[in-house]
């Protein structure tokens, strides 16, 4: 039928009296660039959450290339292929953008175990030291990461989940927390690293420009609805969206 | 892999020559650091997983106390084969309890792991058939074949133990500086990542379990040995925080340390003990301190570069 690589149908979730998703259908294609925006406490994480694995949804399903992976634990949803960074940068803080790439590197390569092979090894540092360049870290690669400042630690959290060599890269606000100057390079920095990639990205996102530059599609969410599902230029000049999420109807 | 092997042997090399010159009491009580130190050493496998047990007291006399009656009901004597036996034991009985505890972090897994430790030992103080709370004697060792007179026995049984202490040092350097010591590391530091990594937190934890039951069991057999006696005292809650103790002292860079950190407490306990019977444990506890606050992650970050342990610094 379709090639999505996700596919969202019909998920619920509700919070007492919240309705924080309600059937929410979505097809995601290979290599899409999917922005999730809404006003606050639309459901934008909530989405990010049930399909990562941290909350399991009402009803409803969410298959990865036709399997369900629907309510499985995050570690098994991230085995099959999703993956995710974090609004708060959530690293490995006494050690270096190195070392949490090796750890990346290390349980994406899985198989049994080698309990007497260095984790530094020629081949893996170099692999921890591509993945650093094409985020542009290089100069703060062997740096303790609790040292480093906030749109840099937002980049290596990014890393590390690409390191996994996802099929689905979800990523919950990368620009939350970074000055309105550091947003469009770090975004660019962000697509960089992913142009080499098949991977689907799915981003929340709150500023409009930087929806319309780098999304090829958005997902305007209301009240835990899916109000619009388009291009960006065609979502945001929607009159609900313009009314309930950006707040630029007349 | 060399070059940790080649360390090892040569640290083992040194410590036998020291022990050759020393006096007997010191050698005894190198052994019973050894011992020690072995028990701490799964401590701070644990530790850089981010949990400290306060009971491996259980697998310390579990291994004492299986190699023991082998040696003192079964005439098993061979030493090399008791530690062996000791150190199966303590893994075997550290797997058993591993996937109730491996559920569980901080605090309560400190707890749990005491509450189980002191279960054995009020389970052994009531079994009179093996001695009850007096416990047994335990044979002297022999060493391929050979049974050493008194004068040389002890010399012997420390240079075993410093086989077995060097040989457990390398491949918990091994295994630290590896890839699953790396994720290990990676879970102490930020659980919630490694999990939406895709690594389980509780096989690295239950991993890192038995190996601590392992090595605390190898201990437990040593020092059942070099006392010539077990009791359930080995299974005590005062046991198992002695070696914490150790651990924290020693700290987590290093697969070293802990054995000089375990004999420094040895000796402490020595001295004080002598001089001050009823407050050794007071000096160890001011030593503590100043540790703590002059040296954070212990003895071994002297030499270890940083903690982060991913470099090979200090074996
Ligand atoms: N664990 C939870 N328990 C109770 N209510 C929750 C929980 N998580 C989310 N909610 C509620 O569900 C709704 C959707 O929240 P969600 O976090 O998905 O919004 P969001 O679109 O990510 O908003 P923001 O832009 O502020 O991050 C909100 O009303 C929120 O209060
Ligand atoms: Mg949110």
């Amino acid at each position: 039928m379709s090639a999505a690589i996700l596919e969202v149908r019909g998920l619920n979730k509700s919070f007492g009296a919240v309705v924080a998703a309600k059937d929410i259908n979505v097809n995601v294609m290979p290599a899409a660039r999917l922005s999730l925006i809404g006003s606050n406490g639309a459901g934008k994480t909530t989405f990010v959450n049930m399909v990562t694995g941290y909350l399991k949804p009402d009803s409803g399903e969410v298959l990865l290339d036709g399997k369900p992976i629907t309510g499985l634990p995050p570690r098994r949803i991230t085995q099959a292929g999703v993956c995710r960074s974090f609004q708060i940068p959530q690293l490995c803080e006494t050690m270096t953008p190195t070392e949490n790439i090796l750890v990346s590197t290390e349980i994406a390569a899985g198989g049994a175990p080698h309990f007497f092979r260095p984790a530094r090894r020629r081949e893996t540092l170099a692999a921890a030291a591509e993945m650093l360049e094409r985020f542009g870290l290089t100069e703060f690669a062997n740096r303790p990461v609790n040292e480093l400042p906030g749109g840099v630690r937002k980049l290596v959290d990014i890393a590390m989940s690409l390191a996994m060599k996802p099929r689905v890269l979800l990523l919950d606000e990368p620009t939350s927390g970074v000055s309105s100057e550091e947003k469009f390079p770090l975004m660019d920095k962000v697509m960089a690293a992913l142009a080499g990639e098949k991977a689907a990205a799915i981003f929340v996102e709150h500023d409009m420009d930087i929806v319309t530059r780098y999304a090829d599609r958005v997902l305007a969410f209301y009240a835990g609805e899916i109000i619009a599902d388009d291009a960006p230029e065609d979502v945001l000049s929607d009159p609900a969206v313009q009314k309930y999420v950006t707040g630029t109807a007349r | 892999m060399i070059r940790v092997f080649g360390l090892a042997a040569l640290g083992a090399v040194l410590a036998i020559v020291a022990g050759a010159l020393a006096p007997a009491w010191l050698v005894f009580t190198m052994t019973k650091a050894i011992a020690f130190g072995l028990v701490a050493l799964g401590i701070v496998g644990l530790m850089r997983g981010g949990l400290v047990s306060f009971g491996q007291g259980l697998y310390y006399c579990a291994g004492a106390y299986v190699s023991g009656l082998l040696a003192a009901r079964f005439g098993v004597s061979e030493a090399a084969l008791l530690l062996l036996i000791g150190a199966v034991t303590g893994a075997a009985a550290a797997a058993l309890v591993s996937p109730l505890i491996a559920r569980y972090r901080g605090i309560f897994f400190a707890m749990l792991t005491m509450a189980l430790s002191m279960v054995l030992y009020g389970v052994l103080a009531k079994a009179t058939p093996i001695g009850g709370t007096d416990g047994f004697n335990v044979p002297r060792p022999s060493f391929g074949g050979w049974t050493p007179g008194p004068e040389s026995a002890d010399l012997a049984l420390y240079v075993v133990a410093v086989v077995f202490a060097a040989v457990a040092a390398a491949l918990c350097r091994l295994y630290y500086d590896s890839g699953p010591g790396l994720v290990a590391l990676a879970a102490r530091e930020n659980e919630l990542r490694v999990e939406y990594l895709g690594a389980s937190v509780f096989t690295v934890t239950q991993r890192n379990f038995i190996l601590a039951g392992g090595l605390a069991g190898l201990g437990g057999a040593l020092n059942g040995m070099a006392l010539g006696h077990v009791d359930p005292f080995f299974s005590y809650w005062t046991t198992s925080g002695e070696v914490v103790f150790i651990a924290i002292l020693g700290g987590y860079a290093s697969a070293v340390a802990v054995f000089g950190a375990a004999l420094i407490v040895e000796l402490v306990r020595s001295f004080s003990g002598q001089y001050f019977p009823e407050s050794w444990q007071l000096f160890l506890g001011i030593f503590l301190l100043l540790v703590i606050i002059f040296l954070p992650r212990g003895f071994g970050s002297l030499w270890a570069k940083r903690a982060t342990g991913a470099k090979g610094a200090g074996e």
